[in-house]
């Protein structure tokens, strides 16, 4: 049985940082706050006709669609055929005569899990045994469902208040009818598990049962419901398998790339290899004449690199044809203002640069002090390439223009910047474009930008026949939004007493050629300089500009995914210099245990990063001594609400093979909400940094990505994946999300180890570059 | 060209109007609307197509439709058997799969249990290197594979003895 408190959180859920998602392309018109979610219940209520005897809402819960478009792969309409007795009572949930419960889940599912978590979070508040809710897809709305995107790690801290109160309004509502029902007060009822239960007699009535008293009780405020108290959970932090899977092991269509529509094309669009080149001319006839080409032509677009640039569309029968249309397609391209940028002249101009005094960004104390005064000083120089996304699913979209509507199904982390950015780019008005969303083979950041949306609007809008744009593997590799590079030369200074007393840190800050050198590039890593030693009394961030023109974005834990790397090796290299424990050290430059800063939950808590720090460093039996050739290393990273440290065990041969054995990780998000999309996350994180470290870079000359396909830019694969443990903190604050956090602290665990092992300092990623190889 | 005959899933089919060299992939994915075997690469480095090709692991992005005239071949979706009553009965793989909760995107996913079903076939017991060998040539960007590798051995383990059949 439940008790129901007032709200469980010893702080406020708290604003999160404004960080990624709103200045991700251009807002969508109008996204609604949390308090609007909640409509009033005459506006799914309303009667509209009378089918079969029952009576019909004018409500569609979601993922309706047009009967001529139904693409394959949503699931079925649920608006056909309701009786009275569905309860609705807000865009969330619906409870059918049969007793399912159907919960929609608002989240972009990129493989984080949120398809499933999000629902949880509802059906824990509604006392709904998970066994009889069915989870749908929601439509892409706004008003009904708020912000609906998937980047950040923010679906969990965005949304756990909301969706509670969702769950917790339709809980009270039904608890509300039962005591209608037995003319009893609602304090004597109390929901468990798919029933009330009258507490004096232990009666019982079904949620089924209810459904029609409760759809005519007023809809009580979701901010004054009380909320059950996280003692009292049951289905949040269990093991609960994604609701898609039956489907994913199947092959049903759920993907982006699987939609199909009726009489449906099939689409490339080829752009300049050198970025922001433009079309000259092609050879469209002999394109037209190939078999299955449909139609060739050139689009202009806007020149905007996150909306519409100019390429040469084919449209053909098949994605075969259209891909082997496009190997026979001749372009000659304008050039005149394509990129031209060397990752060689790039890494050469760093190097020198930074050698020298830069514009301060971020300073505390006096390093120049505590340089000249200190009993030792230490130098390095670290450097990390751009990365692209690689996502498995290669971009694509399909979309339908007919009678002044524009359809789309996009596999997109920002559905609701779609309209905005297509109407922009094609002309069309906003409100006549819709948008579906699709289940998503890799997210990683690249599908927060919404270019391939664009261009299949763009053909679609011109052949006036449904098509799918395929952009196949070289395209993605050639034209994704890349994950900045950078360069960092690291100063730190030592007392007598092997206290860490002061740090410069001289970086490179890209901003976009031609524009003012104050503002970085998109995800650039400008006077971030977040270093994690609140302690540290002297404190220099410094930056030179460099003009780019390569096409930057978001990449999983923008900014942390590179910084923590540098910083937490170098607070090795400094705790080698002062030839004192790691562990130790580490720990001395969080202080004492508090928040710094404003409580928020985006400040930095130096209690939760003790204990996550020192649960790794005991399960990853910090200290015990190893074999010749083995090393074990340390790092910590605090991004994205989420507090990660991890120990990494390695094995290197005299041939500079590494065999990365084991590592432990141990990570505070407050609350696990699913133990096993948590767990998931944090193996897939791991192993994602391992690739990143084991060989991935992204090169660029004369404007134009040098790799290609798998075999130039690889993934780690099975037999070099370490053991990966996994331990939990439980902590009293609101959980928060996981598909960033645990990927920063890898690479320095690892690079760490090595020099544990070898004595070799690695400071130049990825390691292939220094001779190491990854096995 | 003239039509080409094979057997998809233990069914005759017939493909016709097409170039020979197209590969069944994209036969099975925007002709036959198979969508389950996916597109990753087309250049045989990643292993989201696999098929199998008479009872063979077979990447289908690189094998042309000319050389699948008379074979059989079997899908994702075809994995999976119907007993008597009109049910459908999970292959061993599929059901550890969900039960251990395998997919993260899930889009390498039916690549990877092509090539686990195939393995298991020819080594119904197979150890820790045995799995590693026989798939590293499926990759996943979300990093599942310890997960593919637990599955894989629960599936064995309920399975009879002597293999787990298709
Ligand atoms: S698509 Fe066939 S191996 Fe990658
Ligand atoms: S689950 Fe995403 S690629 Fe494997």
């Amino acid at each position: 049985m439940s008790e129901y408190s007032e709200i469980d959180d010893l702080i406020p859920d708290v604003d999160m940082p404004a960080e990624f998602v709103e200045r991700i392309n251009r807002a969508p018109a109008e996204i609604t706050d949390e308090a609007e979610t909640f409509m009033p219940r005459r506006n799914f209520l309303k009667l509209t006709g009378i089918v079969g005897g029952g009576l019909v809402l004018g409500f569609a819960l979601s993922g309706a669609p047009r009967t001529l478009a139904a693409p394959k792969g949503t699931e079925a309409s649920t608006d056909t055929a309701f009786t009275s007795n569905v309860f609705t009572p807000n865009a969330y949930i619906q409870i059918k005569p049969d007793g399912t419960i159907v919960i929609a889940a608002k989240n972009p599912e990129i493989g984080q899990g949120v398809k499933t978590t999000l629902p949880m979070i509802i059906a824990e508040e509604l006392e709904a045994p998970w066994e009889s809710v069915s989870v749908i897809q929601s439509d892409i709305d706004a008003k009904r469902f708020g912000r609906q995107s998937a980047g950040g790690s923010q679906s969990t801290p965005r949304n756990w208040r909301p969706l509670r109160q969702a769950g917790a309004v339709a809980r009270e509502m039904l608890i509300a009818a039962a005591a209608k029902t037995w003319g009893v007060s609602k304090a004597q009822c109390f929901a468990d598990q798919g029933f009330i239960v009258n507490r004096e007699n232990n009666r019982k009535l079904s949620y089924a049962e209810l459904a029609g008293t409760a759809a005519e009780l007023p809809v009580p405020n979701g901010k004054k419901v009380p909320l059950k108290k996280r003692s009292d959970y049951k289905l949040l932090g269990t093991f609960v398998p994604g609701v898609d899977n039956h489907s994913l092991v199947t092959g049903k269509p759920l993907f982006g790339i699987d939609q199909k529509l009726p009489g449906q094309l099939y689409a490339t669009y080829t752009k300049c290899p050198q970025f922001g080149g433009g079309v000259k001319q092609a050879n469209l006839q002999e394109i037209k004449a190939l078999p299955g080409v449909v139609d060739a032509f050139v689009i202009e677009g806007n020149g905007i690199q996150t909306e519409l640039l100019s390429g040469v569309a084919i449209v053909t029968k098949s994605t075969y044809e259209a891909f082997q249309a496009a190997k026979a397609l001749r372009v000659e391209w304008d050039l005149s203002s394509a990129a031209t940028d060397s990752w060689e002249d790039i890494q050469q101009k760093a190097s020198a640069l930074t050698d020298k005094p830069g514009a301060a960004k971020k300073s505390k104390g006096s390093v120049d002090k505590a340089l000249a005064t200190a009993h030792k000083t230490v130098s390095g120089y670290y450097t990390y390439p751009f990365l692209a996304h690689a996502n498995l699913e290669p971009q694509n979209c399909t979309a339908w223009y007919r009678n002044g509507k524009m359809d789309i199904w996009a596999p997109s982390q920002t559905p609701q910047s779609i309209p905005g950015l297509v109407s922009s780019a094609v002309g069309i008005p906003a409100e006549d474009i819709t948008v579906t969303q699709c289940r998503i083979g890799g997210g990683f950041g690249r599908r927060l930008m919404n270019d391939y949306a664009c261009e299949a609007a763009a053909i679609a809008y011109r052949t006036k026949a449904p098509i799918k744009l395929m952009w196949n593997r070289e395209a993605d590799t050639a034209h994704d939004f890349y994950r900045v590079g950078g360069f960092h030369k690291l100063t730190g200074a030592l007392n007598a007493e092997g206290t860490l007393t002061g740090l410069r840190d001289r970086t490179i800050t890209f901003y976009p050629k031609d524009a003012d050198d104050s503002r970085p590039v998109r995800a650039g890593n400008a006077s971030s300089g977040n270093l994690q030693c609140p302690e540290i009394p002297n404190l220099s961030i410094e930056a030179h500009p460099l003009p780019l023109q390569v096409p930057t974005g978001w990449w999983r834990a923008p900014v942390s995914c590179s910084l923590a790397w540098v910083y937490q090796s170098f607070i090795h290299e400094l705790a080698v210099a002062a030839e004192r424990d790691h562990l130790e050290f580490l720990l001395e430059q969080f202080g004492a245990p508090r928040w710094t800063g404003r409580r928020r939950a985006g400040d930095f808590n130096t209690e939760r990063a003790i204990d996550v720090v020192k649960l790794a460093a005991k399960n990853g039996d910090w200290g015990r001594p190893q074999k010749d050739g083995q090393g074990r290393g340390l790092s910590f990273y605090f991004s994205h609400l989420g507090y990660f440290a991890q120990v990494a065990e390695v094995t290197v041969d005299e041939q500079n093979n590494v065999k990365v054995d084991r590592v432990v990780v141990a990570g505070d998000v407050g609350m696990l909400l699913n133990k096993s999309a948590g767990v998931n996350q944090v193996e897939g994180s791991v192993t994602d940094a391992l690739s990143v470290l084991a060989g991935q870079e992204i090169s660029f000359e004369n404007g134009a990505v040098q790799q290609s396909n798998f075999d130039t830019y690889p993934l780690l694969r099975m037999p070099a994946q370490p053991k990966i443990e996994v331990h939990w903190l439980s902590t009293q604050y609101p959980p928060t999300g996981l598909g960033e956090p645990a990927f920063p602290p890898l690479a320095a665990a690892v690079t760490n180890a090595i020099f544990d092992a070898t004595g070799k300092r690695i400071r130049t990623m990825p390691i292939s570059k220094e001779g190491f190889k990854v096995i | 060209m003239t039509a080409i005959n094979f057997v998809l899933n233990g069914e005759d089919r017939e493909v016709d109007d097409l170039d020979p060299n197209t590969p069944l992939l994209w036969v099975l994915r925007d002709r036959l609307d198979m969508v389950g075997t996916k597109f990753g690469c087309g250049r045989g480095l990643c292993g989201a197509c696999t098929v199998h090709f008479n009872g063979n692991a077979m990447r289908s992005c690189l094998l042309p439709i000319s050389a699948v005239a008379g074979q059989e071949i079997t899908t994702i979706e075809g994995l999976a058997e119907t007993d008597d009553s009109g049910n459908e009965q999970l292959h061993p793989l599929q059901d550890a799969w969900i039960a251990s909760d395998t997919p993260q995107c899930g889009y390498c996913q039916a690549g990877q249990i092509m090539t686990a079903a195939a393995l298991l076939k020819a080594n119904p017991n197979p150890s820790d290197a045995d799995i590693d060998n026989a798939m590293a040539g499926n990759l996943c960007r979300c990093g599942t594979y310890k997960r593919i590798r637990q599955a894989i051995h629960t599936a064995a383990e309920n399975s009879v003895p002597g293999g787990t059949g298709e």
